[in-house]
């Protein structure tokens, strides 16, 4: 017991220290270190088009470095976070946020999975009910008096 | 035997049919957000001895154009070079170039090389233009309409199948 607790302390350390992520490394940055964090949380939910699973704060792309001087172009001339992002949606789509919006053309995506799990979740009651309903009759006087009879012979 | 118990099978059925169409799809490629949108607005500098250069302007004053991104570094730019020869040659569409982040001497050997098909380029040296244009690698290309509207993008080189099936269609469509 106490060796699986030490294991899991383990690995609940090895899980924090993944926090601690790559970032790209660019000569100019910010000067204003409010500014930059600003920058910096948003490139975090940008999309980079280059190797796609990877935020533009963090891909070594080309493209991704390229966007990232755009970023903080945007937030030095007074863009808001959202200004900055829309300013992007407007040339790759939504497909350039880490998190698409909401909306028809995203539905699957998002109520895809919960609609799934309540699929599964709904298919498993009812086999469940239908188990229960399916168990075995009561038995009969006559098959009660049988199994006393087996009971006492051994 | 109740029709619940093929339940499992149309279930799996659909999810397999579902995936399987997935398979086919490239999840390379970013739908564009500017169809149907007019051209972003540029002004890029022209090939030494190509001038004038480029700008937004030139794609809207009536007629169809192409714009194709290129660059003499990229490998694949050279496959497509014989289908862009070959849309070149179609009355009454231009053949635009945007050159992306390349040494305009090296641009001009390549175009020396396997042809020019284009009646203008762009020299984009800072490929901050093709993020106007939602470019995310080259090669791409952009069919406009007369009234300067993007109305297709075609993410990497083209194949010569892709001038039946693809542009030809696109430009019959657009001239209408």
């Amino acid at each position: 017991m106490k060796r699986r607790l030490v294991g899991l302390a383990v690995i609940f350390m090895l899980m924090g220290g993944s926090h601690v992520y790559a970032m790209a490394v660019d000569a100019v940055t910010l000067q204003d270190p409010a500014l930059e964090a600003r920058a910096r949380t948003i490139m975090q939910g940008l999309r980079c088009l280059v190797c796609q699973n990877q935020s533009i704060e963090i891909s070594d792309a080309e493209l991704a470095g390229d966007l990232r001087r755009i970023v903080r172009e945007r937030v030095a001339a007074g863009d808001t976070d959202d200004q900055v992002r829309a300013h992007l949606v407007a040339r790759y789509g939504d497909w350039v946020l880490m998190r698409p919006p909401f909306k028809l053309s995203t539905l699957a995506l998002w109520a895809g999975p919960p609609a799934l799990l309540a699929l599964g979740g709904l298919g498993l009651w009812v086999g469940q009910r239908r188990r229960v309903r399916a168990a075995p009759p009561p038995l009969t006087e006559a098959e009660k008096a049988q199994l006393q009879e087996i009971n006492t012979r051994n | 035997m109740r029709w619940q118990s093929f339940l499992p099978l149309i279930v799996v059925s659909f999810l397999a049919a579902v995936l399987f169409v997935g398979l086919e799809l490239d999840p390379k490629i970013v739908p564009s957000a500017l169809i149907d949108k007019p051209v972003p607005q540029f002004d890029l500098p022209p090939l030494p001895g190509k001038e004038p250069g480029l700008i937004a302007a030139d794609l809207a004053r009536g007629g169809i154009s192409l714009v194709n991104v290129w660059a003499s570094w990229c490998g694949p730019c050279r496959i497509e070079h014989p289908q862009l020869m070959e849309i070149a040659k179609i009355e009454g569409v231009r053949m635009i170039g945007l050159n992306y982040k390349d040494d305009p001497a090296k641009a001009l050997a390549f175009l020396q090389q396997l042809g020019d098909p284009y009646e203008s380029v762009g020299a984009d040296r800072t490929g901050r233009v093709a993020i106007e244009w939602g470019v995310y690698g080259v090669p791409e290309t952009f069919l406009i309409d007369g009234h300067g509207r993007i109305v297709l993008k075609h993410v990497g080189p083209l194949r010569p199948e892709d001038i039946p099936e693809k542009i030809l269609p696109a430009i019959q469509a657009a001239s209408q």
